[in-house]
């Protein structure tokens, strides 16, 4: 049986273990006079027979699954004759996906040596005997345990109490996987970093002005020695993304005002989900809005005033990425506009102050410190964007404050240096990893910063 | 002397609105007559006329016909259980209704014989002279000096900066709390004592020179010595301000105003002077209220 038919059944035999704990626990309890008498739900008897049942089923299915392609292949290794037993762990692998290239019929076996062809027979029925042996394990494993559980069931049992633990750990599991991605990505980069610095000297990456990330691929080819210096790569960010922040933050900001100060139920209703709806459209799409209609508008504005404009701008990138950030920067000022308490509205407006004489003296500075730390959030979410970048601003990493010239991301780079056909330990492809090592630092502290400034907010009204 | 005996009596139109639902030894008869109310409801020196005054919330008719004077210098207390609309017409008189979308006022409201529901009105004007303090103490989150100076900066009342000190320092005087925080008014007022608060937000109010004061159960959040405090103001205040404040507590009615008015789900039931109303009222209702039977 497939693993995920087993995975099915599993699930299957979990049900019929609920039912049979649900109804011996009510079995148990009638003589007794009822489901009181019971130290729990009949529920919770049910549901421990089932996780009784599906946990110790699992357990083993996930342990075979990871391990019985590791000793199967160990084993057709083994059976190789001893000419054939591959010396280095390249080739090694090679030896393997060819073997399995010829059980799984894409290399028919008169292309390889005769005992290779063998060995891929045997693969064939070592993995059809783990399937058949894997099955009758976990079947009799998930079937066994849950006979256990329950015929365990009595009265006195507290299962409410173990069934409540058990979640309690599941939960934990699922918050752990969370946290350990995070961290296994992290490591991975962190490591690849340190690799590309053993290339790569600190200052050449940090402080060189010129990016040009081309190596020689072999030893003996012609090419221009690679530079790595990240500044016009962080200046091209920080330019971009000012000029998105520049759009995003006073429209942002003032439709968040209108919505919440001025207009009326009707209105906002509407309003608010159509302003969040930009950040439901697809980045790509905002890329060739900005590369097909904004650049070239740019460009022709340019020309028009006399000024020389390329084809591709940090301007064209920058305010449509400003468009795509709007929602959030209203979005989050709203809420926290919206959590200024009313009676400090009443208070202003009761003074004489007009409308807009409290907004501006009181409303606002009371939600300064939220609306920075939402500012804040849309920075970061800004440096890390992309596709919109890549279609409108251009690949060229110039050294250059001037919005109407090309530019390059951090972002865009990464994307650059490790799409294609690559050698994984150049120079070039390790490259990517220390700029988003330093990418990723760089977001985690405007992270770190919003958030504590968003929390000591909080704390002022609550 | 009821001089009013407007409209309708209407048993037919709205009986169950006529029969009060009060607690299970009061008799369910007891009937308000819509727009009747016994006692002295009228002054001679009318700083507020107020006549066949209703509003709605909706379809909900929160007040219900009601006329009133409120004198010139003098001190008048809502009281009532909860609900009877005593805060809601307290806001008709600086218009802060105006802020609910759904709420509407009807009949007419004078301030010195100008309406205050004129749609030409100008309202920055009309607060200006009708100031509010709220139950919550509500300082914005500046400094002592700027809370006071809020109001005064927004109407021009100061030309220099040593002007606008010297309100400052006044309307801090008049609120007993200049010798509290004359060393600090850099302080955040939100730092402040409730009390001290409270009594920031009378100063703030009184920074702009109103006539009136508005005070919506002002001691409602302090405890009793800093209500003490309030109350002393309030007795001192009186001299050059008309003041309106409602509350819940009948000894602060007592202590404070000169007259009282008693609402009942949305009705004027009983106006009269304080000692008249809390010694000898009139209205049944005053005083199934007033000894505590329900509310």
């Amino acid at each position: 049986m497939q693993a995920s038919t087993l995975l099915l059944l599993t699930f299957v035999l979990a049900v019929v273990a609920y039912g049979l704990g649900y109804s011996r626990s009510r079995a148990l309890a009638m003589p007794l006079g009822g489901i009181r008498h019971l130290k729990s739900l009949p529920f919770y008897y049910g549901a421990r027979a089932a996780l009784w049942c599906i946990i110790p089923g699992l357990l083993v299915l996930g342990m075979w699954a990871a391990f019985q392609d590791k000793v199967i292949q160990m084993l057709v290794i083994g059976s190789l004759p001893a000419e054939l037993v591959p010396d280095t762990q390249g080739r090694a692998s090679l030896l393997l996906s060819k073997i399995s290239n010829v059980a799984s019929g894409a290399l028919p076996p008169g292309f390889v040596e005769p005992p290779v062809a063998e060995a891929a027979e045997r693969l064939k029925a070592l993995r059809q005997q783990s399937q058949v042996y894997m099955t009758a394990l976990v079947i009799s494993v998930s079937v066994l345990a849950g006979f256990l559980g329950w015929l365990r069931i009595r009265p006195r049992l507290n299962a409410r109490a173990q069934v409540e633990a058990i979640l309690k750990w599941l939960f934990f599991a699922c918050a752990a996987l969370a946290i350990l991605t995070t961290m296994g990505i992290i490591f991975s980069v962190a490591f690849e970093t340190f690799r590309f610095f053993g290339k790569i000297s600190f200052v050449e990456f940090f402080f060189g002005t010129n990016w040009s990330p081309q190596t020689a691929l072999r030893a003996d080819q012609v090419a221009a020695e690679g530079a790595f210096g990240m500044i016009p790569l962080f200046t091209g960010t920080l330019l971009i993304s000012l000029i998105a922040m520049v759009v995003a933050v006073p429209v942002g900001l003032l439709s968040a005002i209108y919505l919440s100060e001025y207009a009326n139920k009707r209105v906002r209703s509407t309003v608010k989900p159509l302003l969040e709806m930009l950040a439901g459209i697809p980045t790509v799409v905002y890329g060739f809005f900005a590369a097909l209609t904004v650049a070239p508008f740019i460009s022709d504005f340019a020309a028009s005033l006399g000024i020389e404009a390329s084809s591709q701008s940090a301007l064209a990138a920058g305010s449509v990425m400003g468009i795509m950030i709007i929602p959030f920067v209203s979005s989050l000022s709203d809420d926290v506009i919206n959590a200024v308490p009313q009676t400090l509205r009443d208070g202003s407006l009761a003074l004489g102050a007009t409308q807009s004489e409290t907004m501006k003296k009181v409303i606002f500075p009371a939600a300064l410190p939220g609306i920075m730390g939402g500012i804040l959030l849309a920075v970061s979410r800004a440096i890390g964007e992309t596709m919109i970048v890549v279609m409108a601003a251009g690949l060229a990493a110039n050294l250059t404050a001037n919005p109407l010239e090309t530019v390059t991301t951090v972002t865009v780079q990464i994307v650059t240096l490790l799409t294609g056909d690559q050698e994984f330990d150049s120079a070039k492809t390790l490259a990517a990893f220390a700029l988003g090592a330093m990418l990723f630092l760089a977001t985690l502290l405007l992270n770190v910063i919003a958030l504590k400034i968003v929390r000591k907010y909080r704390e002022q009204y609550d | 002397m009821n001089t009013l005996n407007t409209t309708v009596t209407s048993e037919a139109e709205m009986p169950e609105e006529n029969v009060v639902p009060v607690q299970e030894e009061k008799p369910a008869e007891t009937v308000i007559e819509e727009g009747k109310t016994v006692g002295r409801p009228f002054a001679d020196d009318a700083k507020f006329k107020l006549r066949n005054v209703e509003v709605f919330y909706g379809q909900d008719r929160a007040i219900k016909n009601i006329s009133l004077d409120i004198g010139r210098n003098e001190v008048i207390a809502f009281i009532g259980p909860s609900g009877c609309g005593k805060s809601t017409f307290l806001r008709c008189l600086n218009r802060m209704n105006d802020s609910i979308d759904i709420c509407r006022v009807k009949g007419s409201l004078n301030l010195d014989d100008q309406d205050i529901y004129d749609p030409k009105r100008d309202v920055v004007e009309l607060r200006a002279r009708v100031g509010m303090v709220f139950q919550k103490p509500n300082p914005f989150p500046k400094s002592i000096y700027d809370n006071v100076a809020y109001g005064p900066r927004i109407h021009g009342l100061a030309n220099r900066k040593s002007d606008l000190d010297d309100i400052v320092e006044n309307s801090l005087r008049k609120a007993g709390l200049w010798d509290e925080v004359k060393d600090r008014l850099d302080a955040t007022a939100t730092g402040m004592s409730g009390g001290q608060q409270q009594r920031l937000c009378i100063a703030r109010a009184i920074a702009v020179s109103p006539e009136v004061v508005l005070m919506d159960e002002p001691c409602s959040a302090l405890d009793p010595i800093a209500t003490a405090k309030v109350e002393e103001l309030i007795a001192e205040l009186s001299e050059s301000y008309t003041i309106v404040i409602v509350t819940h507590s009948m000894q602060q009615a007592a202590r404070v105003s000169h007259r009282t008015a008693y609402f009942h789900l949305g009705h004027l039931v009983e106006v009269n002077e304080t000692n008249k109303v809390f010694t000898s009222p009139e209205h049944e209702l005053t005083e199934s209220y007033i000894t505590g039977r329900f509310g």
